[in-house]
């Protein structure tokens, strides 16, 4: 039977790595994710739950404990943000290398310098190919629901991947919302005690990490790459299975609003639920407007963003994160990638907004929405790369 | 003290490693594996036992190895420690397993120092193996913490200027004792039953061990390879390389040298020395045997022992 419980972004993801029969966590504290660790503190010490947790000194040792325990066959949980996740960037690729389902909470934060606590996607972006599942949640009732499905999907015999639940810090982290939570039984069928195939067990000895030359060392990176197309399929499959559980239907992109749509923004995580608030008030005006929020940003789903896109003639990419010199920033180059792969002749222009936790503001997307409406009408982009709510 | 025919006859480190000639990190590794009580993970930190005896598809290792990257041997390890207890929690494990972290003097006293630090303090149950061979050995003979005052090095050449290193070797040992810990002992392949008993001993406790462990390496020392046992030994009769244990706090002083050989006995076996015996840099020398003397002077006070 669900309930619903008041929870912030934090809480959600605790509460969802209770019910998830973890047995490690390691992790390290750092704003804005450090309530995920106090509570899962709690958690331990007051013998709520199973699991070791293992309070490490750094978060480069927190990714390391992971991998050591989840070679070991435990089922690992750890969360980070920010400078924390720079400092794993080494061990992110170790973790995905060898195929160890770790799942991980990141509270997205800006990176240093300036110091700046807040968030923006600079974090997981400049990771953004270590080889993990990438997941971005829009409110805390996702962050919640695809925690439980995360583990699902790293630890499926065709994927062994690591898997990152990225919730925008503070506006997420620290805001209560409403999260229908499943009770403790229900998770517990959709999502045994790991079971491993293949563990570091002395009585079976393996060799794990050995140096691998130019004479093996492409293949086994080739493995990972099919691994991670195969992720593609077990991530629909988690979600129709979580569906019938939950009733709350997830995917690799969730469309608002498309059918019709001849101008619509593409974005991550929070900033959606604005975009679509100010896309109904203009469709109120009659203007044809619509969003499109990869759920999935790793694998990049690109049939589904095709399918998506239906007829749509301008696209606003919105990034919150900067590619230093790049022609366009990340998630936009991947949708330009995209639709240049597909033959879409479609408008397309950047917008670079939120670093260091820059509010976007209603009126802000409403100006964006007009834009491409605009050149949906003229067919002329004026500006490619568009910088949203700074002084210049 | 272990016998040699108490030692069990299976290799579980096994020949056709790529390790040099006259290695000593080898013997090392085979005389470790000698010491084992039961089921046992071995994590190994990036270095020359790493990439010489794991070269994909091929392994030394007949016992459950891990490598994940360079500073992070200790860390891996409490990773490892705490899964197996949640798995035994939950019963999907029942038997005790022993993790034996490796790694060498680049990892240990430099770039892992943090995480096995991280670890001491934790208190998890494994045993911590350093072996020294005073250098970056396997990037091509770099200085590090572990390299002692004069030793030249790539990165501390015997310049015109600079005769080689002009720092001092850190204390390891002091480092993990001051975190408390229940066990924390020296020793040198050439006492191989001293270092045998040791590694069985540190396996024993339960909670964290450390073995700093003199690692003769012919490549980076610069002596023939037929001669690593040798300077090893040298090493410790010359008292460069104390021998010797703490337990709960308690240091005992395991093998004795009443009479030392001079130190230069020790160092002109090795080319890294070489330069000190310049007429101009003699006095390198000095500052070296003073080191080494205090060094005992202080080991020998904290044993009880007569200086």
């Amino acid at each position: 039977m669900a309930r619903l419980m008041g929870l912030t972004g934090n809480e959600a993801i605790a509460y969802a790595v209770k019910q998830c029969n973890v047995d490690v966590v390691a992790a390290y504290p750092i704003t804005p994710q450090t309530i995920m660790v106090e509570v899962i503190s709690e958690y331990v010490y007051n013998g709520e739950i199973n699991a070791e947790f293992v309070c490490v000194e750094s978060e480069h040792s927190a990714m390391s404990a992971c991998v050591g325990a989840s070679l070991t066959g435990a089922r690992v949980f750890t969360a980070t943000a920010s400078q924390g996740l720079a400092l794993m960037h080494e061990m992110l690729y170790i973790a995905s290398g060898l195929r160890c389902p770790i799942v991980m909470g990141v509270a997205n934060r800006a990176l240093s310098a300036p110091l700046n606590i807040h968030g923006d996607h600079s974090d997981m972006m400049g990771s953004r190919d270590c080889g993990w599942i990438q997941i971005y949640a829009e409110n805390a009732q996702e962050a919640y629901d695809w925690v439980i499905q995360a583990f699902k999907i790293a630890e499926d015999p065709r994927v062994l991947l690591p898997v990152s639940v990225n919730i925008d810090g503070f506006i997420l982290s620290h805001s209560m919302e409403g999260v229908n939570v499943l009770d403790d039984d229900e998770v517990s069928r959709f999502l045994p005690p790991r079971r491993p195939l293949i563990t570091i067990d002395p009585a079976k000895p393996i060799t794990v990490g050995a140096l691998c030359l130019p004479d093996y060392y492409f293949e086994i990176k080739f493995q990972q790459i099919q691994a991670l197309r195969e992720a593609y399929n077990v991530i629909r499959e988690v979600n129709k299975e979580y569906e019938s559980l939950s009733g709350r239907k997830y995917g690799f992109i969730e469309s608002y609003a498309m059918e019709d749509a001849e101008a619509a923004i593409v974005c991550l995580g929070s900033t959606a639920g604005t975009a679509k608030a100010v896309a109904r008030e203009l469709r109120k005006e009659g203007k044809r407007v619509g969003v499109v929020k990869p759920w999935v940003y790793r694998p990049f789903p690109e049939d589904d963003l095709i399918r998506a896109l239906g007829d749509v003639k301008v696209l606003a990419v919105l990034d919150r994160a900067c590619s230093f010199g790049a022609p366009f920033n990340a998630l936009c180059s991947d949708v330009v990638a995209t639709l240049y792969r597909n033959g879409k002749d479609i408008k397309i222009f950047n917008c670079l907004y939120g670093l260091g936790g820059r509010d976007i503001t209603p009126s802000d997307l409403r100006v964006i929405f007009n834009e491409a409406l605009e050149i949906a009408e003229t067919g002329k982009v004026k500006e490619h790369m568009k910088f949203v709510g700074v002084r210049e | 003290m272990v016998r040699l025919h108490d030692l069990p006859v299976e290799e579980l480190f096994t020949s056709g490693h790529r390790l040099c000639a006259g290695c000593g990190a080898g013997t090392i590794m085979r005389m470790t594996m000698k010491a084992l009580r039961g089921p046992t993970v071995v994590v190994n930190a990036t270095g020359c036992v790493e990439v010489a005896s794991t070269i994909y598809p091929y392994t030394s290792w007949k016992v459950s190895w891990v490598h994940v990257a360079f500073e992070n041997a200790a860390a891996v390890a409490s990773g490892i420690e705490a899964a197996y207890k949640a798995l035994m929690r939950r019963g999907a494990w029942d038997k005790h397993v022993d993790i034996i972290a490796i790694a060498g003097d680049g990892g240990t006293f430099d770039i892992g120092i943090q995480a096995l630090s991280g670890a001491l303090e934790r208190g998890h149950d494994f045993l911590y193996i350093c072996y020294d061979n005073e250098a970056y050995m396997n990037t091509g003979i770099q200085r590090s913490g572990a390299t002692p005052h004069g030793a030249a090095t790539t990165t501390s050449p015997a310049g015109k200027k600079i005769p080689g290193k002009p720092e001092f070797k850190k204390d390891l040992i002091g480092i993990c004792v001051a975190h408390g810990i229940e066990y924390a002992a020296t020793a040198s392949p050439a006492y191989w039953n001293d270092y045998i008993t040791k590694v069985r001993k540190a396996l024993e406790v339960n909670g964290p061990a450390v073995i700093h462990v003199f690692s003769p390496c012919p490549l980076g020392m610069r002596f023939d390879s037929s001669k690593s046992i040798e300077v090893a030994r040298l090493a410790v009769q010359t008292r460069y390389w104390p021998v010797y244990e703490v337990e709960k706090g308690k240091y005992k002083l395991n093998i004795k040298v009443p009479q030392p050989k001079p130190l230069t006995e020790f160092l002109k076996m090795q080319e890294r020395f070489r330069h000190l015996f310049r007429p101009e840099f003699q006095h390198e020398l000095e500052i070296l045997q003073r080191w080494v003397d205090e060094n005992w002077k202080r080991i020998a006070a904290l044993c009880g022992e007569p200086a």
